[in-house]
Formats: C-alpha cells, structure tokens, sequence
C-alpha cells in the first residue's frame, strides 16, 4: 500500500474520495451509530423522553421466547440453505468438469440462474408448489400427501429453504468449477497412475486441494442465507404461518417496520451487525478473502 | 482421441440444467394459457403461442388494476436502478482507488478504511434508523433515494486497488516521462488496464441493482418508483385470487430476462470476474 505515490497535491485526491466517503457516512455509519445509540436507550410512548437503560434491551431481547426461537430457526435455515446449494453446485462442477461435449453449453445453462433475484425464484416456486394451481403442489395433494404451505409450517420453512437454495447453486457452481480447473492435470493423472480412482481420488486428492474454495464459499452462503434471503421469505410466506419461517432478518423488518419497535429491532439490528462482522472477519483471518456488497 | 460417450456426466448435468430451466418453463408456458384452465390445474407445459399477446398486454396495461403501473414502467424503474448502481459504484470506486494509491493526503488511511467498514453493514442490518436518515435528506420516493444510499462499495475499491499496485513500475514510468498529469494518466493508462474488470463488475453490479428488494421497499413506497421485482413479489404474495394467473406470469418471465441476458451475454467477462473478485 505504500509504495505507489507519484502525483502531489492533496486537493485532487480528496476531491475523488468525497463521494465514496459522503455515501459511507451519511448511509452506513450514521444509520449503524444510530441503531447502536437506540439500542441503548428507551424512548417513552410519546417521543418526548429518551433516557439510557444499558443493556436492558438486549436482557429483554433475550428473554423473549420468540426472538431464540427466530435464532434457532435461522441457525437451522442457515445450514440447509447452505449445504443443500453447495453439495448440488459441487456435484454440477464435478461433471461439468469431465471432458465431454457440449460442455460450454452445459456450463451457460447451469450459470444464467445467477441473474434470477432471490424474491423472483420464490415466485417461480410459488407456482409450482401452490397446493391448488402448482403443478407439484396439486401432484403432492392427488397422491395423498396433504401439501399447503400457508397452513403448515414445516412444509413453508422447507418450501423457502429449497427456494433459497434454488437460486445460490449457480454461484457456488462458478466457484467449484473454477476451483476443480487450478487443480493440475499432473496431480490426477499422478493419483491415476497410483490406482486411486473415481470417489477415492476425489475424496483423497480432488476435496483437500478444494478446501479454500470450499470455506470461503460456506461463508458466503451462511451471510447469503442469513441476509439476502429475505425477498425469498417475504414472496413465498411473509415470514408465516405464524412465525414458521420468520428468520432475524424477517423478523427485524416485522417488529420495527411494521409494529414499529424502535428499541427492540435497534437491539436486533445490533445483534445482526455482530454476526456480520464476525463472518467478515472470520473470512479475512482465514482466507483474506472478502464477498461482494 | 476418440472418447466413450460420458453418459454419467450428461445425465447429472441434464438432471441440473433441467432443475433450472424447469420452473421458468413453466412459468413462461403458464403465461400464454387460459387463465380458467390454470385455475381449475390444467396447466400445459405446451405453450400457446397464438397467446404471446400476453406479454405485450402486461408491457403495456400492467395488470389491469388502476393502481398498477403498466409494466413497461417498471422495467425502466429496474434498468434505471441497476444500470446507476453499477455504474455508479464502479466510478465511485476507480476515483477512490486511484487516490488512494497514487497520492498522499491527509487522513487517507481513515478515508481508506472507513470505506471498508461498509463490508460488514448491509442494508439488512440497517432497517429501522436508514430509514430515519433517508427521510432526514428527503429521499423518501425519489429515485435518488433508491440508488445514491447503494453506490459505496467496498469490495470495488478493494479490486481496483489491487489492480493499480499491481501495474508494473516501467509503465508508470513511462507514462510520467510523456508528461502525463493526474487526468490524463487515469484516462490513458489506469481506465484501459482494467477495461477487463470494470466489464466483469459491471455485469455483477448490474445484477444486484436489478434484483434489489429489501431497499425499494424500505424508501420507495410510491407505485410510480415501483421495480418489476417489487411489483412481482407485490402481486403474488397479495391478493393473488384477484389477478389472472397468467398475468402473474408474464410479469414473472419478463422481471427474469432482462438480468439473465446480461449475465448470458457477458458470460465470459462475468465467470472470470466473479471468481477474481470476489477472492
């Protein structure tokens, strides 16, 4: 970072980093300070008061029932989401990998879904599982198995984890691929001559040597899961039936968006806040790898 | 060298191809079906092609409520969106990157820094108090609002810097012999060397403003600033008995073709970008 320096003056330079630093400002600290501050204080029912009350809001927080049991289910939502849009885009990435024809037009077909918004794939999954109009929605229902995701909160919160998944498998897949063509030929063709074929040689040679790409895409698909998902949810249950599939994210917007509580979503927005930050550093320290904002 | 046919290979790629394609199949034959036949479950995965009015219908009248834009309209509030965003943020950032490594002023490692802290605030974890900012400035349903909040990046500025250090000291060298002035040396030599990333950010950037949600729903509540993802998600997950399905369904295929033939188009730009900067 120190070497370059070839241009003096100090006026240009500033002038090209003020717009950077206005957004930053203005529209992340000031609206992130402003959550820590309310997350510390009480505001009385008429606006008039605001006095600090340390850590009660997050004692509070705590203590209610509904917001662990958010927790959990997102720590639940999380892990699925992930494992089901990393073991299918692995699995892709292994065949795409062979060398066989068609490859290139295999390889466009398994990426455009990168484009489909995360809110837009619950809609195309809303019309396939609809319990009266979806095709496999009415299929479930004719061979006996009552399907209605508005009604039964197990079948919506597996409806938006198959649905988030659904639309994170192209970017994974990206990955993977590229990640499998680094490895050199010489390395398999060596674990070929050893002996070492098919799943042996991918779980002996193949899956060590993906291991960077493999951590630094958990991460990914954890912040993913735990933060993009939310046009998924709000498209396909709006976080119900009841609170079945209402994660942190969903269930911030429900309490101060729509019930407008200031100083319980300010503590949830701070709760956020640190997970996001120890992703983040957990993916500099170990990979010194960052993601996309 | 001749090669056995991989049947193993096709067969798992085709079942994947398939998993994607299918849903928007069926979403795209829906459209152009008789809306009474999609309500009693008769919906033919054969499209209707004498119903491709469908689309130009909803392009043009929305869907039929007076309150709904026609989706033309939305389609331009996207692009609009995403096309400043991506923009945007690739401008903002090549600026900051290029003072950053090629000057000294004062306080440029905080200036430097402070851009990075935006990594770990997505606009998730900044629901409630953005939205008292953003009424403090007045962007509350203006289209300003809906992208100036968005265009710091991070990650952007991270990329180009890497990029500029990067460039060999002979050609810095030489671009000083000819004279160059700061304007000139970011025009001629630095936008050039990293045509090839702008490309690939852009297709990237391109995709997350089309695609925003969770942010046009927050500031933008007037109808007349409504996305297509917005007016989609509005639709389907409101009173959807109201609305014919295959209107839905129009609106659904037209909300995911343009993003996907950026991201088909620039496949090549995209796939290498994604993975360099994302690493």
């Amino acid at each position: 970072m120190e070497r370059r320096t070839i241009f003096g003056g100090w006026l240009l330079p500033v002038a090209f980093v003020l717009p950077q630093l206005f957004v930053t400002i203005f529209f992340f600290l000031l609206p992130a300070g402003k959550a820590i501050y309310s997350s510390f204080t009480q505001t009385d029912a008429f606006g008039l008061h605001t006095r600090f009350i340390g850590l009660a809001n997050f004692i509070n927080l705590f203590a209610d029932a509904g917001y662990r049991a958010s927790f959990g289910r997102t720590a639940v939502f999380c892990a699925l989401v992930t494992l089901l849009a990393m073991a299918l885009a692995l699995l892709l990435a292994v065949f795409a990998d062979h060398e066989i024809r068609g490859r290139a037009i295999y390889r466009t077909l398994l990426i455009w879904p990168y484009a489909v918004a995360p809110a837009v794939s619950a809609v195309l999954w809303m019309f396939m599982m609809h319990p009266e109009v979806g095709i496999l929605g009415r299929l479930l229902n004719r061979i006996g198995i009552p399907w209605n995701y508005s009604l039964n909160g197990i079948q919506a919160l597996g409806l938006v984890i198959v649905a988030g998944a659904w639309t994170q498998v192209s970017y994974n897949f990206v990955f993977f691929l590229a990640g499998l063509q680094s490895i050199p030929a010489s390395v398999i063709e060596a674990a070929h001559m050893d002996g070492a074929r098919g799943f042996r040689r991918f779980r002996t040679i193949v899956m060590p040597l993906l291991m960077p790409t493999t951590f630094f895409l958990l991460i990914v698909n954890l912040v993913y899961a735990a933060f993009e998902t939310f046009g998924t949810i709000m498209a396909l249950t709006r976080g119900g039936p009841g609170e079945a599939t209402e994660t942190l994210v969903v269930k911030v917007y429900r309490d101060g968006v729509i019930n407008l509580d200031l100083a319980g979503s300010s503590a949830q927005s701070v709760i956020l806040m640190l997970i996001v930050i120890g992703l983040t550093a957990v993916q500099f320290r170990f990979l010194g790898r960052r993601t996309l904002s | 060298m001749h090669r056995r046919f991989d049947w193993p290979a096709h067969l798992v790629l085709l079942l994947g191809v398939g998993l994607f394609a299918f849903p928007v199949w069926l979403v795209f034959a829906g459209a152009t079906q008789d809306p009474g036949a999609i309500n009693r479950g008769d919906l033919s995965l054969i499209p209707d092609f004498s119903h491709l009015g469908i689309f130009l219908s909803v392009l043009l009248h929305g869907y039929g409520k007076n309150e709904s834009q026609p989706v033309w309209h939305m389609l331009m509030i996207s692009a609009g969106m995403a096309l400043v965003i991506a923009i945007g943020k690739i401008v903002i950032s090549v600026l900051s990157a290029y003072a950053v490594v090629f000057f000294r002023f004062p306080f440029r490692m905080t200036a430097f820094w402070t851009i990075f802290i935006t990594l770990m605030l997505p606009v998730e974890v900044r629901i409630i108090p953005t939205y008292a900012v953003m009424a403090d400035f007045r962007l509350i349903n203006t289209f300003a609002g809906l992208t100036v909040p968005l265009l710091a990046s991070a990650t952007a500025t991270l990329l180009f810097r890497q990029v500029y250090l990067a460039i060999p000291d002979e050609l810095i060298e030489a671009a000083r012999m000819d004279g160059a002035g700061p304007i000139r040396f970011l025009i001629d030599m630095l936008i050039p060397v990293s045509a090839a990333n702008m490309a690939a950010l852009f297709v990237i950037l391109f995709v997350y403003g089309w695609n925003q949600y969770l942010w046009p729903l927050l500031v933008a509540a007037d109808p007349r600033l409504d996305t297509i993802v917005i007016g989609i998600v509005q639709l389907v997950s409101g009173g959807h008995t109201l609305t014919p399905w295959n209107t839905m369904m129009a609106m659904a295929v037209l909300a995911i073709l343009p993003p996907v033939v950026v991201v088909v188009a620039m496949q090549r730009w995209f796939v290498k970008g994604l993975t360099e900067v994302e690493k």
